[in-house]
């Protein structure tokens, strides 16, 4: 029997966006700020409704999308962090786009795929809940319709993705023929009662990992991902970096967990591979940038790299190439908290850059020059924030890196823990190169304010405060985290 | 007293103090500098007379962690089970510890007394600067790795910033060297050198097998799982990591060039305590948890000190700027400490913590004094200060009580520690202590020679005349280098006490390696 109380989140988000859409008609130019406001109360009345209001855990559907704790803590994830974002960017809106109404109306049913994806525990309902993220994604992309970047961005974005789901849905194909099943946990049972891996399975498993990996931006599938995050309207930027990584990592973490896990270990190897390579490529590709969103663009990259690490941790191999995951509890959390404090110290910058392109049009890093004398607190959570990615104590990164790396020197990967520190390391020296602009340099044109209004200030402070939260008291937040890795790992011993 | 302070959590306090002021430094606006200086003073004074209280409260004779205290932080889920409490807020001091943390304690207010009329943005100055004083005390008490390692990168961070924005560019003949450049080389090679650090604590956590971060306890029961191979390996990882927050040679040169372009305060912190913090994680991680990888790496250990010590001394002799002459000169002392720890007999071991104390107290004190006559003449070239003592006798009688100490004169802190480091150094490696031991000590008369020549220099001779105006020290200055003075002279006339304590603290690491 289906519950279908346990979709009313999703049910209220579709209403969310068609209540955008329409109130858009009704209101004059003039009006359409209140579309941001609307769009807010809604997702953080959702989020009220899904942590406070309605029974989240069961499944629909015979099991294809599946409502625990680590569905719920994604959800909530993306949701608040896609209210965050409608606030961010409601003064760059009301600047540098055309039509509001749609542009919300898009972000909603990003937020929409994206809490489908946290949920969806099958090959074929992941795919459409990816789809619905990124067909809202590949609009908003080239939203700025005058803008060439945001044009040329917007088609190697299209291209590149639809290219990208062609080939997951290939690998799809290949796994639901041999195997005859699309559910992850069917997934997992059938690998273990066969007893050799055929070339088409393989075959099918590698192309998932290619279209993920095309989707996520990891390393040999990252080239667009400079181009499309420089190209499009910032917020969009922060958004293809924070909300549509999260969901991925949420659907992939699920994937690999209750299905792919039993694959072979040389799949893990592979994985391990990539991911060291998208670190090392990611970071030094930053050194070489001259924009913000470039270098914000590589600097993510980097961060998929210590990820998917993360990914391939969540199993150890034992004697006798058993997989195991009785260790990888470690590891999930590690992922989990990582992949939470990039999202909100990236999402932080991306705040800081927005702010001074509403002001300035302009993106390079030398546009924050002297940040720190014409807006202290922007020229704070920045920098916080960027020390949070290098890794450094008191903010979230550190705690979180430490937590992830140890994570893989357990799972027996301990040779990647100097890579990992290293490429850090790297990373550090081009986020002190933008901090050099914020508080070393002088302004260009004398000290001119920074106009930044008080709610923004507000949810600045609150940045900031997450990130040290994140970093002297994780416990509060593990929790949370501690739990939905029960779902995924618990009873999973091999 | 001891049971007072053992009834709060006075370590804590430590640690959270200036970090509490460094946030209520954030809130005051700027424009009320007279408040912004009053907290600054307040906080300082308070944690400074808190430590003095401190290091006399600790009971000297038994050995082991006081004023521990412990608070659960996170739970790391694996073999050993839910793991609770994995990663614990320990805290605690030994000898060494406390030691340290008077130290610590001495260098802060002397730092903000020194840094009172910074004229641009003073606030910001304080604010890292009690971030950065914040993470020192942490590494000193921490009995627990991560946040060793946290507290460890905690002082690195503001580093950056306060030398970068507040510091000075030293110019050369052909070239400038600029502040910025400095403090980038300088949080590089420091966050550089964490990496080996990071990776060593993962591995001895993984390979401990206990689901625990705490010191003691993998020190107690895990150290069966650090085979001796494993123990060379990451030793040696650890002696390089820390060694380069020392000063060792060769990854020394960050350390003058930082140093030179610091202000004043963080220089004095920064060669006065943080570079402690390198010799100190030898003792408290590396030659604890490993004492087998110790006795396998020592000998280069000991030989990278006395490379330190001679080349650190040549070195200094052939600068022109003042405070590139001791920023050479605190790698040469460095050089003794690296080389006392190497002994791995009592008296050298003790000898370097005590001469840690003890160079750290000059050092502030050489730069506090360089920082004065940099304000006033506004040039630090040797070449062209003459004859200064006609108008600032004061702080050319500091001066020449630093310098004195530097070269080891009895009566003044330096002789009785790198006595015992002598002791220690010719007890020690069959023939060749003795030889390290002489070679050193023709360091310290290198050290004499470029001490005295920059006294005749700089501060005999004839005036110019266009200084003709300058003043002496003011009341504040003359506090910061008497306070300084005072600790010389007291450890440099009555050094059992030191002694004793800091062998408490020594002791039950040689236990663990015989």
């Amino acid at each position: 029997m289906n519950d279908f109380t346990l979709l009313i989140p999703e049910f209220l988000i579709s209403g969310l966006a068609i209540l955008v859409l329409a109130i858009d008609f009704f209101l004059k130019n003039e009006r359409k700020f209140v579309l941001p406001w609307v769009t807010f109360v809604g997702l953080i009345f959702v989020i009220t409704v899904l942590m406070v209001g309605i029974n989240n855990t069961g499944s629909l559907y015979g099991g294809i999308l599946q409502f625990d704790q680590y569905s719920s803590l994604f959800r909530v994830v993306v949701l608040a962090l896609g209210a965050c974002l409608i606030l961010m960017s409601r003064n760059y809106v009301n600047k540098y786009l055309s039509y509001p109404g749609e542009f919300y109306f898009l972000v909603v049913i990003t937020v929409l795929g994206g809490m489908f994806l946290a949920s969806s525990s099958e090959l074929l309902t992941a795919y459409i809940s990816l789809e619905l993220m990124n067909f809202g994604l590949y609009v908003l992309v080239a939203y700025e319709r005058y803008n060439h970047k945001s044009n040329e961005s917007g088609i190697k974005y299209i291209l590149l993705g639809a290219f990208s789901s062609a080939i997951i849905l290939f690998g799809i194909s290949q796994i639901y023929g041999l195997l005859g099943v699309t559910k992850f946990d069917d997934i997992g049972a059938q690998l273990l009662v066969i007893s050799e891996m055929s070339p088409g399975l393989i075959l099918g498993f590698a192309l998932i990992l290619a279209g993920i990996g095309f989707k996520v931006a990891l390393v040999p599938f990252h080239m667009w991902a400079p181009d499309v995050y420089e190209g499009a309207p910032l917020p969009i930027t922060a958004w293809l970096s924070v909300g549509s990584k999260i969901a991925i990592f949420a659907v992939f973490m699920r994937f690999v967990t209750e299905g792919a896990i039993l694959v072979s270990s040389e799949w893990r190897l592979i994985l391990i591979l990539f991911a060291v390579l998208t670190m090392v490529v990611g970071n030094l590709g930053a050194l070489a940038q001259s924009n913000l969103k470039r270098l914000l663009a590589y600097s993510s990259i980097g961060h998929v790299g210590y990820l998917f690490v993360g990914i391939a941790a969540l199993v150890s191999v034992g004697d006798q190439d058993m997989l195991s995951t009785s260790t990888s509890h470690l590891a999930s959390n590690g992922l989990m908290f990582h992949l939470l404090g990039y999202s909100v110290a990236n999402l932080a910058v991306f705040f800081g850059v927005i702010l001074v392109y509403n002001e300035s049009n302009d993106d390079e890093i030398t546009s924050l020059r002297g940040l720190s004398q014409r807006q202290p607190l922007v020229a704070l959570v920045m920098t916080c924030s960027f020390f949070s990615l290098a890794g450094l104590p008191v903010f979230w990164g550190f705690t979180s890196k430490f937590y992830l790396f140890s994570a893989y020197a357990i799972q027996g990967l301990i040779w990647v823990v100097p890579i990992a520190t290293v490429t850090s390391l790297i990373s550090l020296y081009y986020y002190i190169k933008v901090i050099r602009q914020i508080y070393i340099e002088n302004p260009i044109n004398g000290i001119t304010a920074l106009p930044v209004p008080y709610l923004d200030r507000v949810l600045l402070v609150l940045f900031l405060v997450t990130i040290v939260i994140g970093g002297i008291y994780p416990a509060l937040l593990l929790d949370f985290i501690q739990s939905a890795t029960d779902i995924l790992i618990s009873g999973k011993l091999i | 007293m001891a049971e007072f302070l053992n009834s709060i959590p006075t370590l804590l306090f430590l640690i959270i103090l200036p970090a509490f002021t460094s946030v209520i430094l954030i809130v005051i606006p700027s424009r009320f500098a007279k408040a912004i200086r009053c907290v600054s003073l307040g906080c300082s004074s308070f944690v400074s007379m808190l430590t003095v209280v401190l290091f006399f409260s600790f009971d000297q004779s038994v050995t082991g962690v006081q004023f521990s205290d412990r608070y659960e932080w996170l739970s790391i889920p694996g073999p050993w089970g839910s793991g609770e409490g994995a990663i614990s807020l320990i805290l605690g001091v030994d000898g060494v510890g406390v030691t340290m943390v008077l130290l610590t304690g001495i260098v802060m207010l002397a730092g903000t007394l020194i840094s009172w009329n910074i004229s641009t943005f003073q606030k910001d100055f304080f604010v890292l600067y009690f971030l950065l004083i914040s993470g020192v005390f942490g590494v000193f008490v921490s009995y627990d790795l991560f946040f060793f390692f946290f507290f460890y990168e905690l002082s690195v961070l503001p580093m950056y910033l306060l030398i970068s924005k507040w510091g000075s560019d030293s110019k050369f003949a052909t070239f400038v060297r600029s502040s910025e450049y400095s403090a980038l080389k300088l949080t590089l090679v420091l966050v550089g050198a964490s990496v080996l650090i990071w990776v060593s604590i993962v591995a001895i956590f993984v390979q401990a097998e206990l689901g625990s971060f705490d010191i003691n306890q993998i020190q107690e029961n895990g150290i069966g799982q650090l085979s001796v191979q494993f123990q060379n390996i990451f030793f040696l990882c650890l002696m390089l990591g820390f060694g380069v927050l020392a000063g060792m040679w060769p990854f020394h040169t960050w350390s003058p060039d930082g140093h030179v372009a610091a202000p004043t305060a963080v220089s004095m912190v920064h060669a006065g305590v943080l570079m402690k913090l390198g010799a100190f994680g030898i003792l408290r991680v590396a030659v604890t948890l490993m004492p087998e990888g110790a006795e396998t790496w020592m000998p280069l250990l000991f030989a990278f000190g006395l490379v330190n010590v001679i080349y650190g001394a040549f070195s200094a002799m052939g600068q022109t700027d003042l405070k590139y002459v001791i920023g050479y000169s605190s790698v040469s002392h460095m050089g003794y400490v690296l080389m006392g720890i190497a002994t791995l007999n009592v008296l050298g071991m003790s000898g370097a913590v005590l001469q840690m104390f003890s160079h750290g107290v000059m050092t502030a004190l050489f730069f506090a004094v360089v920082g004065m006559i940099y304000e006033r003449t506004h040039t630090r070239d040797t070449l062209v200060l003459n004859g200064l003592t006609k108008k600032m006798t004061i702080i050319a009688i500091f001066f020449a009580m630093a310098g004195l100490t530097s070269l080891g004169l009895p009566g003044l802190s330096g002789f009785p520690a790198e006595l015992l480091i002598f002791i220690g150094v010719f007890k020690s490696y069959a023939i060749w202590g003795p030889i390290g031991g002489s070679l050193a000590i023709v360091g310290v008369g290198i050290t004499a020679v470029y001490i005295l020549r920059l006294l005749s220099r700089v501060f005999m001779g004839p005036l110019p005349e266009k200084w003709d105006d300058q003043t002496d020290a003011n009341v504040r200055e003359k506090l910061v280098a008497s306070v300084l003075s005072i600790v010389i002279l007291v450890v440099g006339l009555w050094p059992f006490h030191f002694f004793k304590v800091i062998e408490v603290g020594i002791s039950p690491l040689l236990e663990r390696l015989a």
